[in-house]
């Protein structure tokens, strides 16, 4: 057992930690996120170009580091501290992991501009009607000489208005909400047919409902692997999302102690309120555990499915209800400043409760916690 | 003992219920569309109520009350909760009202309170300032008396609606050398006297609710003073004992609760509606248990002040327990539309009605979550109303 980082691992997080340091202050985050395209282009090529981050969790052979999923968390964790907008999730843990995945031709051609910055990529997989189940989908993939045509509609694609591409789930054959027949697609953002209502989200990022009309896809935009592919795939971003969360609690804890030292009432810091501290210790030891069920889940990211499952299910759940009780709590302590868009601390607030009902809320990794260990287990 | 309505009760409650059926501005459009209410919009239903004389039911006939019982005004705030109608503003009929009618001259009186009720004058509290929330005795504005004015200097925060104010009500400093409480006084100032400047504040769901109100040099007549020099402090205690009226929210966290039971009715969760999702239905149904269980102690402390028990610290009860509540429900709001709780309304293009952003339901869940953190730190912290408890009804 060794829980340590490697010298690649501890440079990475100190060059990009300085880089984000530099350019994603607070003010310079509000002007992205207020800017007609809601981010700046020019900190993705950067990362690129002048960091090699995105080169971080892929194989040399591709051009990549050789580093796997803690370098995704690690890299997540410095993103969660400033509330990056980036689309390293969508593009590096879940298109990379996908391609990662299935290997061949299609990770060949593809991964190398992932890593040089030219291609992003937005996941098309939920439904208005889903809610988080994975096969949960309408959206149909039909046969049609060597390719596809896609029909229908996907809700909620973060960072979709910046993609290049997009990697869709849809329906090649089974009935709705069936395993078999759910397929996942990586295709040209731009294909004719597919119509994209893009508007802001709540936590400071771009989202769109997109629709497919008749899109024509070819063949191989097809990635092998199916509904298990697809779950593989949730459960990296969900443990890359448990990560982000782990920097947005530490920056709620730290803003809370700060701000309780320095705010005085009744002649005093309210930091000397015994009820007070004994909340931002209850805060503490959220923000802890929610960097242990991370990395517990971190190291269970490559084991069989069901091992798996409950790993990242026992994390999520956790790191939800800690999410939770970290921002309510450090809003609470802030009193009135806390609830204004004028401080960090609310904008926060705003991405951990996003982050509670990422690839699931807690119940429904309680839930299939439960239908894994205790219920397929008896 | 006795829970059931009388005859009486009910003949007024389906009297109340045709009113408000027949009167109500239609607000669907706006709901829908997921818009603020304009001064305009609130203004509306208080005009109504005004010219039905059931604009101010907790105030004494004389001033321009409706004379109702207990009994009605509890019937009252239930239906106008169950109709979902728009809320009247507090801070003249709930807050400054009742101050003028038990503390103010008869020219303050025959003065504001018609203005009040007409809804003529809108009214804001200029209380808080940036070094003085919970620890609101400190504060440091300051009134100082040059001929039948008074000069007053300072900085407000957090004042509620200021943006919309014909007039404010504040408390400043009069005597710096008294203790915290004893140098206070409650000035009615003009906020279109020279020298006050209104900034906006936005909260997180980027609503431009709360604001900044700087005092430079503002003259205020003496005459507008309530209660006497150094006084103020007993208006303010008096006035918090008075916001007590409504203060759990019970009736409109009904409506709440059932607007969580459409939502979840028509969110699908696998091939069943999300209600009878067990975690979900059992969140629900702990919300309905403490909200029966807040409604009862209210009834309780009502008929304790009916039977002339003065409102007590146990009000801090219905504080605590009736904002935790309204938060839950806002919470549950937010679970029940799952991915569409992230698409942020104000920042929807021209509508393309083909191609809609989730359901009407979803739009607002997120932004009225973030704004809803307010209810346990305004009108007196949870934490603060706690030490209330602790010290005033424990003895601690
Ligand atoms: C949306 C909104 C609307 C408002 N509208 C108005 C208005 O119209 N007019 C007006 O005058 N004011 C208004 N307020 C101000 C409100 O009354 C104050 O925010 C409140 O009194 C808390 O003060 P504060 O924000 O300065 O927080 P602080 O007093 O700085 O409190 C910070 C934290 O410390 C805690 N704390 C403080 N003292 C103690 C203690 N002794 N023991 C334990 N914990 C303690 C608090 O509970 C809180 O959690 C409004 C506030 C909000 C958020």
């Amino acid at each position: 057992m060794d829980f340590t980082y490697t010298e690649t691992q501890d440079m990475i997080r100190d060059t990009l930690s300085r880089f984000l340091a530099d350019s994603y202050g607070f003010d310079a985050r509000q002007k992205m996120i207020n800017s007609e395209t809601g981010r700046d282009p020019g900190i993705w090529s950067a990362l690129a170009t002048e960091l090699g981050m995105l080169s971080a969790p892929f194989a040399e052979e591709h051009g990549g580091l050789g580093g796997g999923h803690v370098e995704n968390a690690l890299i997540m964790e410095e993103m969660g501290k400033v509330m990056a907008i980036e689309p390293y999730l969508q593009t590096v843990v879940i298109g990379g992991g996908a391609l990662k995945a299935v290997g061949g031709a299609q990770a060949d051609a593809i991964i190398p501009s992932i890593i040089g910055g030219e291609t992003t990529i937005a996941f098309a997989y939920a439904e208005p009607q889903g809610r988080y189940d994975l096969a949960n989908v309408r959206t149909t993939a039909k046969a049609d000489g060597a390719g596809y045509v896609l029909n229908g509609h996907k809700g909620v694609v973060y960072c979709a208005p910046w993609a290049t591409h997009l990697l869709v789930t849809a329906r090649t054959g089974g009935g709705h909400r069936e395993r078999n027949g759910v397929e996942l697609f990586l295709i040209d953002a731009n294909l004719p047919g597919i119509v994209r209502r893009d508007y802001p989200t709540v936590d400071g990022n771009r989202a769109s409902e997109i629709y497919f009309e008749n899109v024509a896809i070819p063949g191989d935009a097809l990635l092998l692997g199916g509904i298990d592919l697809i779950e593989h795939i949730v459960d990296n971003a969900t443990v890359a999302v448990c990560a982000e969360a782990t920097g947005v609690m530490a920056k709620l804890h730290e803003g809370t102690l700060d701000y309780a030292k320095q705010r005085q009432q009744f002649g005093q810091p309210i930091a000397r309120f015994q009820v007070l501290q004994h909340r931002m210790v209850d805060m503490f030891m959220e923000v802890e555990q929610a960097k242990s069920m991370t990395l517990y889940a971190t190291l269970h990211l490559d084991k069989p499915a069901s091992e798996r499952m409950a790993a990242v299910s026992q994390a999520k759940a956790k790191v939800s209800r800690g999410a939770n009780f970290v921002g309510q709590n450090a809003i609470q302590t802030h009193g009135g400043i806390g609830i204004t868009q004028e401080l960090a601390i609310g904008h926060y607030f705003k991405r951990a409760t996003m982050i509670e009902n990422q690839f699931g809320s807690a119940d429904y990794h309680y839930e299939r916690f439960e239908r894994i260990v205790i219920d397929e287990a008896n | 003992m006795d829970m059931e309505f009388s005859a009486e009760d009910i003949a007024f409650r389906d009297e109340v219920r045709a009113f408000i059926a027949d009167n109500h501005p239609d607000m669907s459009a706006k709901k829908e569309l997921g818009e603020e209410m304009s001064k305009e919009d609130f203004l509306s239903w208080h005009r109504i109520l005004h010219a039905k004389g059931w604009v101010a039911p907790a105030w004494p006939k004389e001033y321009g009350g409706t004379g109702w019982t207990a009994t009605q005004r509890y019937i009252w705030s239930e239906e106008t909760a169950r109709a979902d109608c728009i809320r009247l503003m507090p801070f003249g009929l709930s807050m400054v009202g009742p101050v003028i009618y038990a503390f103010g001259t008869p020219e303050q009186k025959a003065h504001f309170l018609p203005r009040i009720l007409s809804g003529e004058d809108w009214w804001c509290q200029g209380y808080s300032e940036p070094g003085s929330g919970s620890d609101l005795a400190s504060l440091r504005t300051t009134a100082v008396r040059d001929g039948d004015d008074y000069i007053v200097n300072g900085q407000k925060t957090w004042t509620t609606m200021a943006q919309h104010a014909d007039w404010g009500f504040f408390l400043v400093r009069t005597d710096k050398d008294a203790k915290q409480q004893e140098g206070i006084s409650f000035l009615l100032i003009d906020m279109k006297s020279p020298g006050v400047t209104v900034r906006p504040i936005i909260t997180l769901g980027g609503e431009h609710e709360v604001n900044e109100v700087w005092l430079e040099n503002v003259r205020v007549p003496v005459s507008n003073r309530v209660y006497e020099e150094n006084k103020g402090w007993t208006c303010a205690k008096f006035l918090l004992a008075h916001e007590r009226t409504g203060i759990a929210g019970v009736a409109s966290s009904k409506r709440g609760i059932e607007r969580i039971k459409d939502i979840a009715k028509s969110e699908q969760d696998g091939d069943k509606p999300l209600i009878s999702n067990a975690f979900f239905k059992r969140k629900i149904a702990e919300l309905q248990i403490d909200l029966t269980a807040l409604e009862f102690t209210e009834l309780r402390s009502l008929a304790g002040e009916a039977a002339g028990k003065g409102p007590g610290p146990e009000s801090s009860l219905l504080k605590i327990k009736g904002s935790e509540i309204q938060q839950r429900i806002t919470e549950l709001a937010l679970e029940a539309v799952g991915h569409y709780g992230a698409p942020y309304f104000r920042g929807f293009g021209e509508g393309d009605n083909e191609h809609p952003i989730g359901p009407d339901y979803a739009h607002r869940a997120a932004p009225t979550y973030f704004n809803t953190r307010k209810t346990t730190i305004y009108g007196g912290s949870n934490e603060i109303q706690r030490n209330i408890i602790a010290k005033m009804v424990l003895g601690l």
